[in-house]
């Protein structure tokens, strides 16, 4: 009678059922591509919903790209938001503090997507595989989903490392329940980038599916590692030919990757088309019906829209949210605008809004950007009638970026590649799609005509902060409206910061949970 | 020269006590009265003198007679039982036992001293009346969920509900779809005591579901021999709202509106005078009626009730329908030998739960917009006023940037409606095995079955689901409790005395949650979320826990003076993997009962005098139906809307989740002192009791470290908290005459809850968990008000201590630097007083004139703190795009204006929510045998909620929200109302 006490649910699986079915673990694959985009597993509406995919944090909040966004984007020269939820402010005036609730889910989403993914290729090494009867090409298929999964992890260390330096370093070989060890900022770059290079033979051509990582995401991802390389190590040597090297195998010709003509087209609902797939290298993919929350483009879409913006317009009827504002930094990156720019990328929204902001929490104070929409090419609304949730992708890696790279590589000492071009006509090339004259020469190492261009193309898709800091403007020498904020003064120049705000801190709560995990310095 | 005096002697049913003494006072002449409750006394003096008719279990009556000389002077007394008697069975696990004889903290309400007047659900019966037990309503919806604290609650996430046994049956205390409350399907008329076991010596007996105490609910009973008796009563009764919730009039809103807003939002104000509470609520009838009846069919003692409740809340369309029905048949078979237990409840509620939700839009909608607009921009919205927002060539579209809907639109826009069902019976065989005296074997096999079902209309034009094209949509959930039973138990005299008695069980229980899963359809039938099929294909899935238990009792009485109990459960769940599956639960007590000892045995002051001592392990494994598997690792599928896009498929994704093989039961331990005592003849007496209860291992939702699971937080065995108490109960029969009786009861319960342990590593710069969500403006995100930190009691209140002018004005967004670093910010949040009340306590009064009577029955809460959510959202947000809302008249003392977080957790909004409540009172009128001899009639008239006396500024400072555990966080509940109500019953 006390096998009564056995108890097992039909409606949940097992690993020993799903891993026996090369279609579950595929619905197993998507979960940790969605890790980047859901929050849950019905649909995340805020606290209390069913399924969350983490707890003491409101479900929107919790989001992969929103929490990304606003660690990148808030505490730069590029936005700022005028909500006062506990701890955002804070983001604004980069005076955040280890009990900062959006660190801790920027921290808590990178390594609830780490744990999945080690738990994935934990179940898929070729002895459980074979253990469960799966072998032969099925065997391969899954060695390839196991490839796009350590992706992925590296993906997540990438933005752990770049964000919190040293942090907990957990593998497939790591047991589930115990507390792992702190790694090294160093240790782990390292481990990314042998991730990487061993995975690369084993993707999906590019191209092949779409939001797949494919070869093209891997190189992408190498550019960006490479060149932030001397941030997360510096002794190490080498990596902007690197850099230039994984660069170019996006930008030959040969490689099929092209610069969509209409820059605006790839912030819109139907930026899964086709016609896209050419530049967006790899997406996380939103729909307003299969694939809601109140993170991603849901929460960027809104966010953007309030003051006298008529929200029908960017496909959202139920609502702006009021939030986010271009800092003047941002818009100051097009001179003459709103008149004589003939940059499409300067994409702001005026009337009723002031270019400078004296308080951060009036949505009128600061332009706002149109970036962002949930309407398709054609003027549609996205497909929810409700007006919600958003249909738009959101571009990780998009070959703008990757030209700027390659630019800022050779620029910085690499080996131009013939088939990639010089670092100016990369620049160019980005600068002519988007209607802005060409540069005719770099200002001196071309380094500030990058950083800017970087600004100008690829402003609010959460890539500033990293930039900045791999200038060494993030800190001090150069400042923005509100920046280490503590008074009236401080409004509309800003003033330095610490410098180990370079870092964000191990939120407290993993201190008190893991005693392996020490602070960073100055926390 | 004599007469006689004759008369009956009968008890408060009307029927005749045989055996009572009768005499006349101060001489030798007496009588006992014969099987019909009849006496004669023959040969009595003329003149005046004094009957004293005294009976065991009664109090005694003295009339006063004139006898005349030669003739018979009739003298009729009725009896009251005197309920201080020792000789009370009281209900115990599996048992019932002498109230001398009781060792642990044990009390124990029977249904003459039940709170009175328009009772829905059976826990009201005893609201106020038990020391150490907090009876809490979410609010004053009929049926509405009702959190019960017993000694403060031994849980933080585990479930805090104390384990409520109902003839023998444990009941499910999972909530049930469409039913706020499980217990309203109980119908209160059927129930004869309802006793409270709260310190672990009385209730390790239950072992692993003992550690927040245990209800025993019995019903009534035939009874054997028994005249068949008929009672009928009906309640009649009309609820008002005692108070509506203090926000601006349309003319102060206007004048507001002006000092403050912008042109947008002076331009939108309306030029009517709309008080939109007083538009949502009404005075609500409600009928009661109930029909039972009892006696004996030949040698087969029943009872068979039947009763309708038809309750009307106050808010509009908001009832409470409900069919009740019970058998009990009680059969002794084989010359008394075997005792035949049959017990089958039903039930049947249908809810209109009308639009919750407009109690709180009522508050916050503007007071100078009209109920219905006559423009036709308004049409496409049923005619009800909405805020538009203009769009292009002069029409309108839906403001969406509110959420603020026509309150009186949202309720005649919604139908929302469910059918509960649910049945709880049992068969209890006990039987004396013939071959050894005082053994006997007891079998018990019962069963509580739910069923709720329900739909959810809203018409597509209703502003509220407008975008979605309304809705229609149904639910649907059953439960399924089965339990099988098996004791023995054995008595034996050990001589002088000395009594043993030794109980051994065996129980198992199933319990069984199926929910089914349905399309989501707009309000044209079309589907707008499909149903979601489950992992395995349903579209229903089942949750299933099961329980299995072997329990022991010894209980030694050694003369009447030491007595000693020793309890041992084993308990084994499917909640816990196998190497922690299994837990033990001990506890002993003795006491000693000092009155029976010879130098008290003849004392006329002390009637009553035991000490007691009581300790005891208890567990907990009620951690939700959502967490039935915890130490298992599974995956989870997602539903439609959750779905991920690889190529051009979406893909219904399988999420591994967290899991801890090592969970486990938390652990209560518990001391107990206790004292019984009772002074002038038993006219004086109570209990007082003092206890700590440490929990440790509690179940606690805690972070774990990053990477190491699935998840950033799960449950874990992980922390302490203690609760140390005084508990005071003293009953007083003020005045015990002939005519006139007031007895006076009161009782007091001190509880200090305080968090000892919570995280496995102990860091100084940790807060702890914040928790106690609150409602704030748009933009400003999510917030808390409250903190569980070690030191503190949970639910501490986590707020910035605001900062005053000099004429004592708070001043916005100043706030005190108290750790003075120069800058305000989350380190100045400081931990301020808590929800959970200092003391809490009851007092009632029975007294009655002749035929007249009259009870009350007061609580009062002390010391307990609310944050006044309201008053917290009295300022003006410029930012609102389009409208505006109301506000609490505070707005006018502050003038804030800004939107900001820091402000909306201040301790300015903190206040004291002490109170003291009359929660009923009732007259009640005898007429005795008015039509026919043997019939009985009694008039009532009670009020309750008649008053509430508190400098509390909102609504009313009782704030809980039992489905969530929440407490102190007062966001506007549906308002408890004021309920006068007649009442008749007749018996025959």
């Amino acid at each position: 009678c006390t096998k009564d006490l056995d108890q097992a649910p039909t409606y949940l699986a097992s690993a020993d059922v799903i891993y026996r079915d090369p279609a579950q673990i595929l619905q197993v694959l998507a979960r940790l591509y969605g890790g980047l985009a859901v929050t849950g597993q019905t649909g995340g509406n805020g606290p209390g919903s069913a399924q969350p995919d983490l707890s003491f944090i409101d479900e929107g909040y919790s989001n992969y790209i929103r929490a990304y966004f606003k660690a990148q984007e808030l505490t730069t020269d590029e936005a700022i938001i005028a909500w006062g939820d506990a701890g955002l402010p804070d983001y604004n005036r980069l005076t955040w503090n280890a009990d900062n609730q959006f660190i801790r889910a920027m921290y808590e989403r990178i390594f609830f997507q780490i744990s999945a993914c080690n738990e994935f290729i934990r179940q898929t090494s070729d002895d459980k595989l074979a253990s469960r009867g799966i072998t032969g090409p099925e065997a391969g298929t899954i060695r390839q989903y196991q490839a796009e999964a350590r992706f992925l992890r590296a993906l997540s260390y990438f933005h752990a490392i770049d964000m919190f330096g040293n942090v907990p370093f957990v593998t497939e070989n790591s047991t589930v329940g115990e507390n792992p060890r702190q790694g090294t900022r160093a240790e782990v770059y390292t481990y990314i980038e042998s991730e990487l290079r061993a995975i690369e033979p084993l993707l999906l051509a590019p191209r092949s599916v779409y939001a797949r990582a494919d070869k093209g995401a891997c190189w992408a991802l190498q550019t960006k590692l490479y060149l932030n390389a001397k941030v997360y190590n510096p002794s190490v040597t080498g990596n902007f030919d690197a850099a230039a090297v994984a660069a170019d195998k996006l930008l030959r010709a040969s490689s099929g990757y092209s610069l969509t003509p209409n820059y605006t087209h790839l912030f819109l609902a139907d930026n899964d088309r086709a016609a896209l797939r050419n530049e967006i290298i790899f997406p996380v993919a939103f729909d307003g019906i299969n694939t809601q929350n109140y993170g991603g483009t849901t929460f960027l879409v809104h966010g953007s829209v309030g003051g006298s913006m008529d929200a029908a317009a960017y496909g959202i009827i139920s609502g702006g949210w009021f939030g986010m504002r271009a800092r003047r930094n941002l818009v100051d990156l097009f001179p003459g605008f709103p008149g004589a720019t003939t940059d499409q990328r300067a994409l702001f929204y005026t009337a009723g809004q002031t270019l400078e902001i004296t308080d951060p929490s009036a949505f009128t104070d600061g332009y706002a950007v149109t970036k962002w929409r949930n309407v398709t090419s054609t003027g549609v609304p996205g497909k929810d009638v409700t007006g919600t949730f958003a249909d738009t992708d959101f571009p990780m890696f998009r070959l703008a970026d990757v030209k700027l790279m390659y630019a800022e590589a050779v620029q910085r000492g690499a080996q131009p590649i013939s088939t990639s071009g010089t670092a100016l006509q990369a620049v160019n090339d980005v600068r002519l799609r988007a209607g802005a004259p060409a540069l005719a020469s770099f200002t001196g190492d071309g380094l500030q005509n990058i950083l800017d261009e970087r600004g100008r193309e690829l402003y609010w898709e959460g890539s500033r902060r990293t930039d900045l800091i791999r200038f060494g403007k993030y800190v001090s020498g150069y400042n923005w409206p509100f920046k280490g904020n503590r008074g009236a003064s401080d409004i509309t120049t800003g003033r330095d910061v610490e410098p180990f705000r370079v870092l964000f801190p191990i939120p407290t709560t993993d201190l008190v949970a893991n005693p392996n995990i020490k602070q960073n310095t100055g926390y | 020269q004599t007469g006689s005096v004759s008369g009956k002697v009968t008890d408060s049913k009307n029927e005749g006590i045989p055996g009572a003494t009768v005499l006349i006072e101060g001489s030798t002449l007496g009588s006992s009265s014969n099987m019909d409750g009849t006496y004669n006394i023959q040969n009595v003096p003329a003149g005046a003198h004094t009957l004293v008719i005294s009976f065991v279990g009664y109090n005694t009556v003295r009339r006063p007679v004139t006898v005349t000389a030669g003739q018979n002077t009739e003298v009729a007394a009725e009896l009251t039982e005197n309920t201080t008697q020792l000789s009370e069975a009281v209900v115990v696990g599996y048992s019932s036992q002498r109230r001398q004889d009781v060792t642990g903290a044990v009390e124990q309400i029977t249904e003459k001293q039940f709170v009175k007047g328009q009772v829905t659900n059976p826990e009201q019966l005893v609201q106020g009346k038990v020391a150490g037990v907090q009876i809490t309503s979410g609010g004053g919806a009929p049926g509405a969920g009702t959190q019960i604290l017993i000694r403060g609650g031994s849980s933080l996430n585990a479930s805090n509900q104390p384990l409520i046994v109902i003839d023998g049956v444990p009941v499910d205390n999972a909530t049930l779809a469409g039913a706020s409350n499980p217990l309203s399907l109980i119908n209160p008329n059927d129930i004869e005591s309802i006793t409270v076991l709260k310190d672990a010596s009385s209730t390790a007996i239950y072992g692993s579901r003992a550690s927040n105490g245990v209800i025993i609910v019995t019903t009534k009973r035939g009874i054997s021999g028994e005249k068949i008796r008929v009672n009928v009563s009906t309640l009649n009764s009309v609820a008002t709202p005692a108070k509506y919730v203090p926000v601006l009039t349309a003319d102060e809103f206007r004048a507001y509106v002006n000092q403050y807003g912008n042109a947008t939002q002076k331009a939108g104000l309306g030029t009517a005078n709309t008080d939109w509470q007083k538009e949502i609520y009404r005075a609500a009838f409600t009928t009661d009626n109930n029909v039972s009846v009892t006696g004996s069919a030949g040698k087969v003692p029943f009872r068979v009730s039947a009763g309708y409740l038809n309750q009307n809340g106050l808010l509009l369309k908001n009832s409470l329908d409900r069919y009740s029905g019970s058998v009990g048949i009680t059969p002794r078979l084989l010359n008394d030998n075997l005792k035949i237990d049959i017990n089958v409840k039903g039930s049947v509620i249908k809810n209109n739960f009308s639009a919750q939700s407009a109690v709180n839009s009522a508050v916050y909608f503007d007071p100078t917009q009209p109920v219905t607009g006559s423009e036709t921009r308004f049409q496409p919205y049923g005619g009800y006023f909405e805020f538009l927002l203009p769009a292009a060539g002069n029409t309108y579209t839906l403001n969406n940037n509110s959420s603020l809907r026509n309150p009186v639109g949202l309720i005649n826009q919604r139908q929302d409606l469910s059918t509960v069902k649910r049945s709880i019976g049992n068969l209890q065989l006990d039987y004396k095995l013939p071959f050894l005296t005082g053994l006997s074997a007891n079998v018990n096999l019962g069963y509580d079955v739910q069923r709720g079902e329900g739909t959810l209309a809203v018409p597509a034009s209703a502003a509220s689901d407008f975008t979605r094209g309304g809705i229609s949509r149904q639910y649907k959930q059953n439960l399924d409790n089965l339990l099988l039973e098996t004791y023995a138990k054995y008595t034996h005299d050990l001589g002088d005395k000395t009594h043993l008695e030794v109980l051994a069980g065996y129980s198992w229980q199933q319990f069984r949650n199926t929910q089914f899963n349905f399309d989501d359809n707009k309000a044209d039938g079309s589907v707008y979320i499909p149903a979601n099929r489950t992992y395995d294909g349903q579209l229903q899935y089942t949750d299933q826990y099961n329980l299995l238990s072997f329990y022991g009792r010894a209980n030694l009485n050694i003369s009447d003076r030491y007595l000693f109990t020793g309890t041992l459960r084993a308990d084994g769940s499917s909640r816990f993997g196998p190497s922690n599956r299994w837990g033990y639960f001990p506890a002993g007590a003795v006491a000693w009962r000092v009155k029976g000892e010879n130098f008290l045995a003849d004392s006329k002051f002390v009637s009553d005098l035991k000490v007691r001592f009581g300790y005891g392990q208890t567990g907990q494994q009620d951690i939700g139906i959502t967490n039935l598997y915890n130490y298992l690792p599974l995956s989870t599928l997602s539903t439609s809307t959750a779905q991920y896009q690889l190529g051009s498929q979406f893909y219904r994704t399988l999420r591994a989740n967290l899991y801890n093989t090592n969970i486990k039961w938390e652990t209560t331990n518990t001391f107990n002192i206790g004292l019984d005592y009772g002074f002038f003849g038993g006219r004086f007496y109570g209990t007082v009791d003092v206890y700590k209860r440490t929990t440790n291992d509690l179940l606690n939702n805690v972070f774990v470290g990053a990477g190491s699971n699935q998840s950033n937080a799960g449950l874990f065995n992980v922390g302490s908290l203690e609760n140390r108490g005084i508990e005071v109960v003293a009953n007083v029969d003020v005045v015990k005459g002939e005519k006139f009786n007031l007895t006076v009861n009161a009782n007091a319960t001190l509880n200090r809850n305080k968090l000892t342990k919570l995280t496995t590593s102990d860091n100084p710069n940790a807060v702890g968990i914040q928790t106690g969500n609150i409602s704030n403006f748009d933009g400003l995100g999510s917030q808390t008000i409250q903190v569980n930190t070690v030191g503190y009691a949970s639910q501490s209140f986590y707020v910035y201590e605001q900062v005053y002018d000099t004429n004592g004005k708070p001043v916005e967004g100043v706030f005190v630097d108290r750790n003075g670093d120069g800058t305000i910010n989350s380190l100045d949040l400081y931990r301020y007083k808590s929800g959970r009340p200092q003391a809490v306590l009851g007092f009632g009064a029975n007294m009655n004139y002749g035929k007249a009577s009259l009870a009350f029955t007061m609580r009062s809460n002390l010391g307990n703190y609310v944050y006044n959510n309201l008053r917290a959202r009295a300022l003006f947000v410029q930012n609102s795009n389009g409208f505006v809302r109301n506000v609490s008249d505070e707005a006018l003392y502050s003038g804030f204006t800004k939107n900001t977080d820091r402000q909306f957790i201040s301790d300015y909004y903190i206040e004291n929510g002490s109170f003291l409540r009359m929660e009923n009172v009732t007259l009640g009128y005898d007429f005795g045998s008015l039509l026919k001899e043997g019939t009985t009639l009694n008039l009532s008239v009670a009020a309750q909620n008649l008053f509430l006396i508190t400098k509390y500024k909102g609504l009313d400072p009782e704030v809980v929200d039992p489905t969530n555990g929440s407490l102190g966080i007062d966001n506007t509940i549906y308002p408890r109302p004021r309920t006068f109500t007649v009442g008749l019953n007749f018996g025959f």
